[in-house]
Order: C-alpha cells, then sequence, then structure tokens
C-alpha cells in the first residue's frame, strides 16, 4: 500500500494505491485515480536547469526535458547536464541532449539564444 | 520628445499581452519600455514547468511561455525599449499644445534621457521581494542573505552558486521551486521555514519541490537570529504561537552560510503614485474597474502590479482586458474632450466582504451595451479568501438581491478564485457585496 498526496488541484488528497496499483482511496475526483496509480507505479517529473552557453548574449541557456523523466534518475541526469555547453545561436526546442541516460527523453534548449 | 498613442511600463507578460492586444484592436503607436535587455519579465528566470496549463494546454517552461508573447509582440508594429528605466510620468494639464495627455521621462544606457509623449499608459511593471530589513530580522549582517528570486536569478541568468549550505524562509511557491532548484545544482538545502501553520505555496510544489528531496517543512516557525562574521554561519529558528510571536525555549541553531527570504511580493506602485493613481490599501495595487482602468482616465493596469498573481496564465487574461480597453479609450478619445469622459459618478463599489482579504475590480464602470461587446457582457471578479475553507457559498449580491450564489468545494488564501457575472443582473447602483456566507 502506497500513501501519497495528490497535486492536482489544490485539494490535496492523501490518496492510498493497492499494492497491485489497480486501485486507490481517499480521491476526491477521477483524476486523482490516474495520477495516483502513475506516481505510485513510475513516479516521473519534467526536468529544468540551465547549461553554459557562449556565442550568444545569454550566459545561461534554461533547458527542460521534453517530457518526463523517472524521478530517481534526476540528480544522475543533472550531473549530465552540469558537463554541459552549447555554442550559440539555439533555438527554444533545438535538442541539446538527445535521449539522456537512454531514457529516449531529449533535453531540449527552452528559449532562443 | 518622441510621441507615441500608447506607452506600456514593463515588458513582462502582462505588458506584452497588454501591448499585444491594443494593437490588435487598432492602436498604432505603441512603446513597451522594459529595464532588462530583453522582453520576458520574471519569466526569464522561472525555467521550471507549470505555465500555459490554462491558456495554451500544454505544460511550459517559463521562458518558452515569454517566447509565444515575444513572437507575438515582433509580429506587431509595436517598438520596444530594453534597458530603459521610466524615471518619472506625468499627466500634462495644458492639453492644447498638442503634446499627449501624459510625459514620461525614460533613461536607457547609451542613449541617456529621453521623454515620452502618449495619450494613455499601462502599468505593468510587476512586484518587488520583501526583504529582510522589511521583516526585521536581527543579528548580523553578513553576506549569503539574499530573496529567493535574486537568487534565483543569480543561478539561472547570471551562472552562479549562491551558497552550499542553506536555509530558507518561507514557504511561498518561490521559496519552494529554489529548494528544488538549489538541491538540483548540488547544494544542501537544510529546512524551508514557514511562520504559518499551513504552506502558502501549490501542494504540486510541496510535492516536487520538498517532498521528492527530503527537504523538512518546518511549519509555524521563523528565523530570529542571524550570525555570521563576512559571511553568514548560522541562523537561529523558533517555533512561533498563534499570535505569530517566537515561544522562549524552542531555539534551534541551524548551521548555513545561506538564507532565502521567500517572504512576501509587493507591487511596484512608486510610478503609479507619483501620477497620482489611487491605490488599494489590500491588493497594494491600482483601483481598477473591469476593464483594468485606474481611476484616472486613460491608464490602465495589469498583472503583478495591479494584485499578485498565481498563475501567468490570469496575468494574460487581465493584461488583454487592459489592452483591449486601451485601444477602446484612445479610439474615444480621438474625437472629444479628456475633461468630459469620465465623471465617475456612476460607478458602482465593489466591496469585499466576510472572508474575503480582497475582491477585484473595485468598481464597476457603466456598462456598454451599445457596442455588443462580448467583454461587456460579462464581468469577471477575482478574489483571494482569509484562510482554507471547503464547501462554502460565495454570495454576491447588490442591497437586498442576491446576484449569485455558487457552491465552491475548496478555496485557499493561495489560489485566486475567479467568478463570473452576466452584465445584466447588475441592475442597480447600489454597491456589490462579495462574501463567504456562514
Amino acid at each position: 500500500m502506497i500513501e501519497l498526496t495528490c497535486v492536482i488541484c489544490p485539494r490535496g488528497c492523501r490518496v492510498k494505491v493497492s499494492d497491485n496499483f489497480s486501485e486507490t482511496t481517499g480521491n476526491k475526483c477521477p483524476r486523482g485515480y490516474v495520477y495516483a496509480i502513475q506516481e505510485a507505479k513510475e513516479p516521473k517529473r519534467i526536468l529544468t536547469s540551465t547549461v553554459k552557453i557562449e556565442g550568444s548574449g545569454l550566459k545561461r541557456l534554461p533547458v527542460r526535458s521534453n517530457s518526463a523523466i523517472k524521478k530517481e534518475l534526476m540528480m544522475e541526469a543533472m550531473e549530465f547536464i552540469k558537463a554541459f555547453s552549447v555554442k550559440g545561436p539555439v533555438k527554444a526546442g533545438d535538442i541539446i541532449i538527445p535521449n539522456v541516460l537512454g531514457t529516449e527523453v531529449n533535453i531540449i534548449a527552452s528559449s532562443d539564444a | 520628445m518622441e510621441n507615441y498613442d500608447l506607452l506600456v511600463i514593463g515588458g513582462g507578460p502582462a505588458g506584452m499581452a497588454a501591448a499585444i492586444e491594443a494593437g490588435k484592436n487598432g492602436v498604432e503607436r505603441i512603446l513597451i519600455a522594459d529595464r532588462d535587455v530583453r522582453l520576458g519579465g520574471i519569466l526569464n528566470q522561472c525555467i521550471h514547468p507549470g505555465f500555459g496549463l490554462e491558456l495554451y494546454k500544454e505544460e511550459l517552461t517559463g521562458p518558452e511561455f515569454a517566447g509565444r508573447l515575444i513572437k507575438e509582440v515582433s509580429m506587431q508594429n509595436i517598438d520596444v525599449s530594453p534597458e530603459t528605466m521610466v524615471v518619472s510620468l506625468e499627466e500634462n494639464k495644458v492639453n492644447n499644445t498638442g503634446i499627449g495627455a501624459f510625459t514620461a521621462d525614460i533613461l536607457t544606457p547609451g542613449i541617456g534621457v529621453r521623454q515620452i509623449s502618449c495619450d494613455a499608459v499601462i502599468l505593468a511593471m510587476g512586484c518587488r521581494e520583501r526583504t529582510r530589513g522589511a521583516i526585521d530580522i536581527p543579528g548580523d549582517r553578513p553576506s549569503g542573505i539574499m530573496t529567493a528570486g535574486q537568487a534565483q536569478r543569480y543561478i539561472n541568468v547570471e551562472g552562479l552558486m549562491v551558497g552550499k549550505n542553506i536555509v530558507i524562509l518561507g514557504s511561498g511557491d518561490i521559496g519552494l521551486i529554489m529548494a528544488r532548484r538549489l538541491t538540483l545544482e548540488g547544494a544542501n538545502v537544510l529546512c524551508v521555514c514557514e511562520v504559518m501553520p499551513w504552506s502558502g505555496g501549490l501542494r504540486r510544489n510541496i510535492v516536487q519541490c520538498l517532498d521528492d528531496f527530503d527537504i523538512p517543512l518546518r511549519l509555524s516557525t521563523t528565523v530570529t537570529d542571524i550570525k555570521g562574521d563576512g559571511r553568514l554561519e548560522s541562523v537561529t529558528i523558533a517555533k512561533v504561537d498563534d499570535r505569530l510571536n517566537p515561544i522562549k525555549g524552542t531555539e534551534e541553531t541551524i548551521n548555513c552560510d545561506t538564507l532565502l527570504l521567500s517572504v512576501g511580493l509587493i507591487p511596484e506602485n512608486e510610478l503609479s503614485r507619483e501620477l497620482g493613481v489611487e491605490i488599494s490599501r489590500n491588493t497594494r495595487g491600482p483601483i481598477v474597474d473591469q476593464n483594468m482602468q485606474t481611476k484616472l482616465p486613460g491608464v490602465f493596469a495589469a498583472g503583478n502590479v495591479l494584485h499578485v498573481h498565481d498563475l501567468v496564465d490570469n496575468v494574460v487574461n487581465e493584461a488583454s482586458k487592459a489592452g483591449r480597453d486601451a485601444a477602446k479609450y484612445l479610439k474615444d478619445k480621438k474625437g472629444s474632450n479628456r475633461e468630459t469622459m469620465d465623471t465617475g459618478e456612476e460607478y458602482i463599489e465593489v466591496i469585499p466582504g466576510k472572508g474575503l482579504v480582497y475582491a477585484l475590480p473595485q468598481r464597476i464602470a457603466p456598462i456598454d451595451n451599445s457596442t455588443g461587446a462580448v467583454s461587456d457582457s460579462k464581468i469577471d471578479f477575482y478574489f483571494r479568501v482569509k484562510m482554507t475553507m471547503e464547501d462554502k457559498y460565495i454570495k454576491i449580491s447588490q442591497g437586498d438581491r442576491i446576484i449569485l450564489r455558487r457552491l465552491k468545494v475548496f478555496m485557499t488564501p493561495g489560489e485566486i478564485e475567479k467568478i463570473s457575472v452576466s452584465a445584466d443582473k447588475i441592475q442597480s447602483k447600489e454597491p456589490i457585496y462579495i462574501e463567504v456566507e456562514e
């Protein structure tokens, strides 16, 4: 039984998820069910950070994962991102690091630079 | 003297959205003045996701959201003056010299001082952060103490790491976001202290910024002393009672090198006050009508300068109203004398009642039925409640007559509430009361 807080709306229901990830109790709406199952089974997060950029007016280029990666990979992905440096110019959406840590998620630029 | 129809002060999401909408509605000469080197305002440093969920149905980062507006600005014929401070703003009382109704002195490095004349102004200056001095934390005054937004700028824009062992005071969203940011960059965030018995931040941020990284949240706790010679060395935290006074004997010393403050945002209205715009005490922003026009005709306000927002999507909606109404004002003005345009007599007062911290707009302008404009057919009220409430009714009434009664399943001070009322429900000039029903 996993217990977690739903973040879909401000109510923040405390939700319990069954061990086989099929049932929930405590959620006051069906969106909470979807969220809680995913969060209990495989919590994922969108990762954002900045990388050093040269040849641009900006000193740092904001980057983001284009979709959520497994929560437990976040710190390791950060180590990888921190080592990166980019040359401008860059457009928002450009892939900076493809398939980070083999997750099939790309780290992309968040803004032009 | 450079002549414009509309001067927009601030090029963040509010200023940009207002300028875009004014341009779409026929205003020809628009100038956006912003103090930074580029448009985007505070969004440029908010590199985290969560923006645009309502407006674009996508989860964007701050820079991505800003990018959408920046692109729209560039597609219109809107002048932008970056690195520019508006240092003074005045009304021109003498109107027959061909000069516009307002004059602004603007200062730009490399260019110097310029004078701008315009017939309408949109105030979109945003807000600033409350500092240590404002909340009187006693103790030494070493380096390593800064506001959370300041730290965010250093890290995300300047590429500077602010410290290694961090204490954060204030569990509003900025403090929570920075707790995560610092942890991801390798710092050790020791705790987040919050003087209230609950956090002011979004539930999503508590989970994704604190719980995810096992960062303790110390409620009913504040910082009571600071020690450091040159650089911060430790802070003393203590529990507070229900009057928010520190409780003797509960003190704890935490060794740290950085203290981040996330203790409140204050709308930045120096220019508004200088211009003579009346400011509301409970929003700390200008008093406006449903179209975001202040009590000074031709002057509009939107975004954090008007009231501190939680969602940038709402800022764009609000600023769009200001831009649209500024366009209408300028069109109406072309054929008439400014003195005859607003007597203020027919405005209906809006009063926040029981349970509310504030309600916007604070007054309703006479509704123009002749244009058939959609925007005039409904009025959006925005308000904040004093404490978290479940299953309560919001009642909007005029005199004895109830205009609207709506069940709100969940309301909390940290989230602005919105209720739309059809304009034809407002049937008299009596003040409108908005309150929580017992």
